[in-house]
């Protein structure tokens, strides 16, 4: 065996030593992108796997093309190589097929993307509260047709702020009646982050000064589920730490969970408003 | 320069029967200068080449020592090898590095070194300028890396706005960022000025624009680009810097500013970048394919008008980089198809090199195994991409490791493939002498399989929902698997490095000599002595296709035959 072939060997032992390590964890998201919170990640995830699908057919034409070239035409005794300087018809040919393969995508995402883009409509079940006809028009995002929640996210280094319609705040987990549309504005207070939990759709950056708009809608049948995410845009040294979860309840429970907040938030308020009264030496002499 | 060009006189190119009549004459002979003094203060555009290369490949062990402590930091869940401050660092000078310090004044090395001898020219058009671009890029690398001695930058190579702000990141870091690209900014400008001058007006006898070596389309295509973006990223830091400084508020939206202009204003350069660093290297892939098949280029034409083609384009994609901002759908839509148009061209480029590979001779030397492996795995990350410009789909994907694994494949598999390609091929031209080829070999296997294990399951990492830019991660089995492959596959990348950086340390002194044309080159560079001397040419041949050795060989060969 001579050296080289022992260095390809090596080399193939070592590849399918790392394959295999790969196999041992590959679960159902080492190959596509998380899905199963909400219509809008699984209809992102169903244009990844026709991406995917295109993608292997030429990956694996254009390496095997490659590996049959550098193996068949290798200088041997008495090979000539062919003075070929272009052929024309056969370069308008593969510029002709690389741009039907890249429209054929084109048209099937815009086609899907609606379905991404826009919000579903709220579940028989879902949360009941008055739809507010609050329109998207930078993004082209319409409110959804019937009932459904609107949330806004605030981003600040390096946690994320709920708050809900009735004046209910939250930090960090951000509570979500199932079977409801929820709409979310993302804003932030500070410096650019990103919203995103992977399950309930893409990543959708905050940045101060604008807000961004984002949908999910998590099926009935997942109430008591959490779904974890992470800050994705750099966001300073706690960036890492910047964690965000969704915890999906049925809408009855969402109901009570509000009006506790709320209630809460206006006791802490008046207490506070109390405590400052007593101890601000100013506030006595008024 | 003391040597004096003259016209060349008439009788030297039309009647070579006659004794050669000198086409260059020294009025007075420069005097010999001290080793390193003849370093410092040269305007030979060999000599400022190998200054670049050298300088920049200095900053790409830097680099590469960045990348492997985050690799090392990332190698477990938890980890507390580095604090996030110190993190952040490293991946902002691992980034700013890279790109600025070592793949654009690489190939502006190759391009000072070859551009020359490849159109049949003495020198630069401005040699003294080409000085000044080489200075200016070490002083902006010293600027830069002495911010390590009190506060480095922590806000990404991208230095995103508000972050980048003096309200959250009050040290001198960012500053010294914003120097430095000015600095090599300016140097690359008047690098770029003098290419685009050279290549216009100092070609061979011949050389038209139909026999321009590849390379040289890439290199001017390269300064274009360069001329184009460089002021906007130079316009974008000064507000910065007055931002931070002078009480101006270009980017504070609670002013009336706004952060997003940052982006724009950032990316209308930064992605002509990604092209300025990748340019060069097609060059390079479409100089060593047909010399190792013994075949000329398949569709010269059509690969040089790619090359254009992806420039132009390139300056209409930057909005891709941000399609989880807050954009109209007009706008997306826009972004994606202009960038997927993109994979047009560059299709293109990857058909027309194996179709030059395809009933070739292949003679598999080290700068072949580079070139293929450019092929093989550079299309990775244009699928990638593709993948990518798909927005619904981005927004899945951008800002994890599975675009962190895309710009790898394309800037290492890619950029960095080629430069070693080049490095091979063209060694011995610089220095006279071979690099070992079997260390060659060992390098590209170990880099070729360092590279795939490391930034292979990235892809999987960024799918599973790991963002980058992350200093710590949770303790979940898949991460903790991939990321532990992904650091032991940067280290075996590491060893194939430093077995090319052990390779021409040792050819500079025990290289097998290697004359003018050891692998039968078609282009001009082999024409004359390795290395070349000061003038490169004492006689400039008349140009008649694009291969011109392969016309100067068989001119020879029948002069031989008609003296037997």
């Amino acid at each position: 065996m001579g050296p080289r072939r022992r260095t390809f060997l090596l080399a193939l032992l070592a590849c399918a030593i790392s394959l295999l390590a790969l196999a041992g964890v590959a679960s159902a998201n080492a190959l596509a992108p998380e899905t199963g919170g909400s219509p809008n990640a699984d209809r992102t995830h169903t244009i990844y796997v026709v991406l995917l699908v295109i993608s292997a057919v030429v990956f694996f034409g254009v390496e095997g093309l490659l590996l049959y070239t550098v193996v068949r035409f290798r200088a041997r005794k008495g090979a000539v190589a062919a003075q070929i300087r272009g052929n024309t018809r056969l370069e308008i040919g593969w510029t002709v097929a690389t741009a039907v393969v890249l429209l054929g995508i084109v048209i099937f995402t815009l086609v899907e993307l609606r379905a991404i883009k826009n919000p579903d409509r709220s579940g028989a079940n879902g949360f009941a509260s008055s739809s507010d006809a609050n329109l998207y028009a930078s993004l082209g995002q319409p409110a959804p047709p019937g009932k459904g929640l609107k949330i806004t996210a605030t981003g600040r280094q390096f946690v994320w702020r709920y708050d809900y319609p009735n004046g209910a705040a939250a930090y960090y987990e951000l509570v979500v009646p199932t079977d409801t549309t929820i709409r979310l504005d993302i804003e932030s207070s500070d410096v650019v982050h990103s919203w995103w939990i992977p399950k309930l759709g893409g990543q959708f950056d905050a940045v101060p000064g604008q807000a961004n708009h984002t949908w999910f809608k998590v099926p009935g049948k997942l109430a008591g589920h959490t779904f974890s995410g992470a800050c994705a845009e750099l966001c300073g040294r706690g960036h890492a730490n910047m964690l965000a979860s969704v915890r999906a309840v049925t809408p009855p429970q969402f109901g009570a969970w509000v009006a506790a907040q709320k209630t809460q938030l206006n006791e802490a308020n008046k207490a506070a408003a109390a405590a400052a009264a007593t101890q601000d030496p100013l506030a006595g002499k008024h | 320069m003391a040597a004096t060009i003259e016209p060349p006189p008439r009788s030297a190119v039309t009647a070579p029967r006659r004794a050669p009549v000198p086409e260059i004459a020294a009025r007075r002979v420069p005097r010999r200068r001290l080793g390193w003094i003849e370093w410092l203060t040269t305007v030979d555009h060999k000599k400022i080449g190998i200054l670049y290369m050298v300088t920049a490949f200095a900053f790409f062990l830097i680099g590469g020592v960045e990348a492997l402590l985050i690799r090392i930091q990332l190698g477990g869940p938890h980890s507390t090898f580095l604090s996030p401050a110190k993190y952040n660092q490293l991946f902002t000078m691992h980034g700013t590095t890279m790109i600025f310090l070592f793949v654009v004044p690489m190939m502006a090395g190759f391009g000072n070194y070859f551009v020359p001898l490849m159109i049949g020219a003495r020198d630069m058009a401005f040699p003294r300028l080409n000085a000044v671009s080489y200075w200016l890029f070490l002083f902006g690398g010293i600027v830069f890396y002495m911010s390590v001695f009190f506060s480095p930058p922590e806000a990404g190579w991208t230095s995103y706005a508000p972050l980048s702000g003096d309200a959250y990141l009050p040290n001198s870091g960012i500053d010294a960022w914003i120097y430095l690209i000015h600095l090599t900014g300016i140097s690359s400008l008047l690098g770029a000025i003098n290419f685009y001058v050279t290549i216009a007006n100092m070609r061979a006898p011949g050389m038209g624009w139909g026999r321009l070596p590849l390379f040289c389309w890439a290199i001017l295509t390269f300064s274009v680009l360069l001329i184009l973006a460089l002021p906007t990223i130079a316009a974008a830091v000064t507000m910065l810097l007055t931002d931070r400084h002078f009480g101006t508020h270009f980017f504070d939206a609670r002013q009336g500013g706004s952060p997003l202009l940052w982006q724009h204003l950032f990316w209308f350069f930064g992605h002509p970048e990604v092209y300025i660093m990748i340019l060069p290297g097609f060059g390079i892939i479409s100089e060593v394919l047909p010399v190792f098949s013994r075949k000329p280029i398949f569709g010269y034409k059509a690969i040089a008008a790619a090359t254009v083609g992806i420039a132009f384009l390139s300056l209409l994609v930057w909005a891709h980089h941000m399609f989880a901002t807050p954009l109209g759908t007009a706008v997306l839509a826009f972004f994606m198809l202009s960038s997927m148009l993109i994979a047009v061209p560059t299709g293109i480029k990857v058909f027309n090199w194996i179709a030059t590979l395809w009933r070739g001779t292949l003679e598999f030397r080290t700068p072949l195994y580079f070139a293929v492996g450019f092929i093989a795995f550079f299309t990775v990350g244009g699928i990638s991409g593709v993948i990518l410009a798909i927005y619904p789909v981005d927004w899945q994907l951008t800002d994890t490791y599975f675009v962190v694994a895309h710009f790898h494949y394309v800037l290492v598999a890619g950029a960095v493939n080629a430069i070693f390609a080049g490095i091979y091929y063209w060694f011995p031209k610089m220095t006279g002498r071979m690099l070992s080829e079997s260390l060659g070999k060992l390098s590209f296997w170990l880099t070729f399989i360092g590279f795939n294990v490391t930034f292979l399951v990235q892809h999987s990492l960024g799918l599973s929902g790991m963002p980058r830019r992350i200093y710590e991660y949770a303790d979940r089995t898949d991460w903790n698997v991939y990321n532990l492959i992904s650091t032991i596959g940067s280290f075996i990348l590491a060893v194939g490095v430093l077995v090319t950086v052990f390779n021409v340390v040792r050819s500079l002194k025990r290289g097998v000599n290697a004359g003018p044309d050891p692998w039968k080159g078609n282009t001009l560079e082999w024409l004359v002595p390795s290395p070349p001397p000061e003038n490169n040419f004492d006689v400039i041949p008349r140009v008649r296709s694009v291969e011109p050795m392969k016309d100067i060989r068989r001119a020879v060969a029948r002069a031989t035959e008609a003296q037997a």
